[in-house]
């Protein structure tokens, strides 16, 4: 298993819920694939889904729900099948 | 004609604005980056002004229906062209069937892509540029969406393939930014303190930041003076009588997150603003990503007359280089 890195290209707010009340879209641990939803960004008053982009499990989130990102930075783990 | 395969996160057509309309509400928009957009078009061949694509934050991925001479300027993006990456500032020549993607921003926030012949939609009074907000200019009035096939007017005949823009010419975007303001219209309206730590500290763009206005986080909150709300005025202390807003102004709707207004603001309402943005810094502020730092420093209206002249002076510049 090859750990891989989920990477934004947009900058903004980093949300792993959808709403304020949802619970998170995954846990690390859990089982995804290519277009699993992981998170969110937010910029430009608008919602952008960040999808995992491989098969395999979530290793660990190394931003925070509603910490500010940057293009280009790693915002969670995934050891990929 | 160009097809767009994939729109981006908000690409829009822009020329350098639609000026004599902002007294009726409608407002110049054009590119927020008028320094970008101007090399972008001489590189091709264009007039300054031709209108051109606006990519904002996230490039879109775009195939050429005939071949054509293409160049971006702004915005540091990763862009490959058929799988082969092309460099910014630089007039390349696209094959007829190849596919340009642009990916994201290193540093700036947004490219200008200019086709020789320019993005040929309706002119809409007097201008190309999209007002997404009204509906109005661009292709349809909004942002692009795949599917979308921009038509591409008559080439000068004046581009050189490989014609590029001397690095003194280039700008300089990233890292934390200076933002020179000239104090006023109700500058007055602050309190000492707040006057003072509005330039003292530093800003922090939030994610909101678009076309409209660019909003910043992180400083203190600015107390206004007291004072009886004049009649026609909102109640809380940042409320005036509705006044006109010009581009670049800034207001801090109850004193917590100033804005400054760009290329697509309304045009009035009832905030107090407490300076503005001089005009040779507005293509700076169109260039700032969210959560990027800047400070405000006050100037006068000499320094900003002073700074606008030498800012022309470097379109004329690079106009004359490239013999437009």
């Amino acid at each position: 298993m090859a750990e891989q890195s989920v990477v934004t290209p947009l900058p903004g707010t980093f949300y792993r819920k959808a709403t304020p009340e949802s619970p998170c879209f995954v846990e690390p641990g859990a089982s995804v694939g290519p277009d699993t939803v992981i998170g969110l960004i937010e910029v430009m008053k608008q919602f952008s889904e960040l999808t995992a982009g491989v098969s395999g499990v979530l290793g660990a989130f190394l931003v925070e729900d509603g910490d500010p990102v940057e293009p280009g930075q790693v915002i969670a783990t995934i050891n990929a099948e | 004609m160009i097809k767009v395969l994939k729109p981006g996160l908000a690409t829009s057509v822009q020329d350098l604005g639609r000026e004599g309309y902002y007294h009726l509400g409608i407002p110049p928009s054009g590119a927020l980056d008028q320094y970008a957009l101007t090399a972008a078009n001489l590189l091709v061949g264009n007039a300054p002004g031709a209108a051109a694509l606006e990519c904002t934050l996230l490039g879109p991925e775009l195939q050429f229906g005939e071949d054509a001479l293409v160049a971006f300027s702004g915005a540091y993006m990763g862009a490959l062209l058929d799988d082969v990456q092309v460099p910014p500032d630089t007039a390349l020549q696209v094959r007829a069937g190849q596919v340009l993607r642009l990916s994201y921003p290193k540093v700036g926030a947004r490219l200008y892509l200019a086709v020789a012949g320019g993005i040929d939609v309706p002119v809409v009074l007097g201008s190309r540029s999209t007002y997404a907000l009204g509906g109005l200019g661009g292709f349809n009035g909004r942002r692009l969406v795949a599917g979308d096939e921009l038509p591409v007017g008559t080439p000068s005949g004046k581009g050189k393939v490989g014609a590029s823009l001397p690095m003194a010419l280039r700008q300089s975007l990233g890292g934390e930014v200076e933002l020179r303001v000239v104090p006023g219209l109700y500058y007055e309206r602050l309190q000492p303190s707040a006057a003072a730590s509005f330039f003292a500290e530093p800003w922090t763009v939030g994610s909101e930041a678009d076309r409209i206005g660019y909003r910043f986080k992180g400083g203190s909150a600015l107390s206004f003076q007291p004072r009886e709300q004049p009649f026609g005025a909102g109640s809380d202390p940042s409320n005036i009588v509705d006044s006109c807003y010009p581009i670049g102004s800034i207001q801090v709707p109850a004193g917590l997150e100033p804005i400054i207004l760009h290329r697509d603001a309304v045009s009035g309402g009832g905030y107090a603003m407490i300076g503005t943005v001089i005009s040779a810094d507005l293509d700076l502020v169109g260039q700032m990503q969210p959560n990027q730092k800047a400070r405000f420093r006050e100037v006068s209206l000499d320094d900003a007359l002073a700074a606008r002249q030498q800012y022309k002076k470097k379109l004329k510049r690079m106009a004359e280089l490239f013999g437009a």
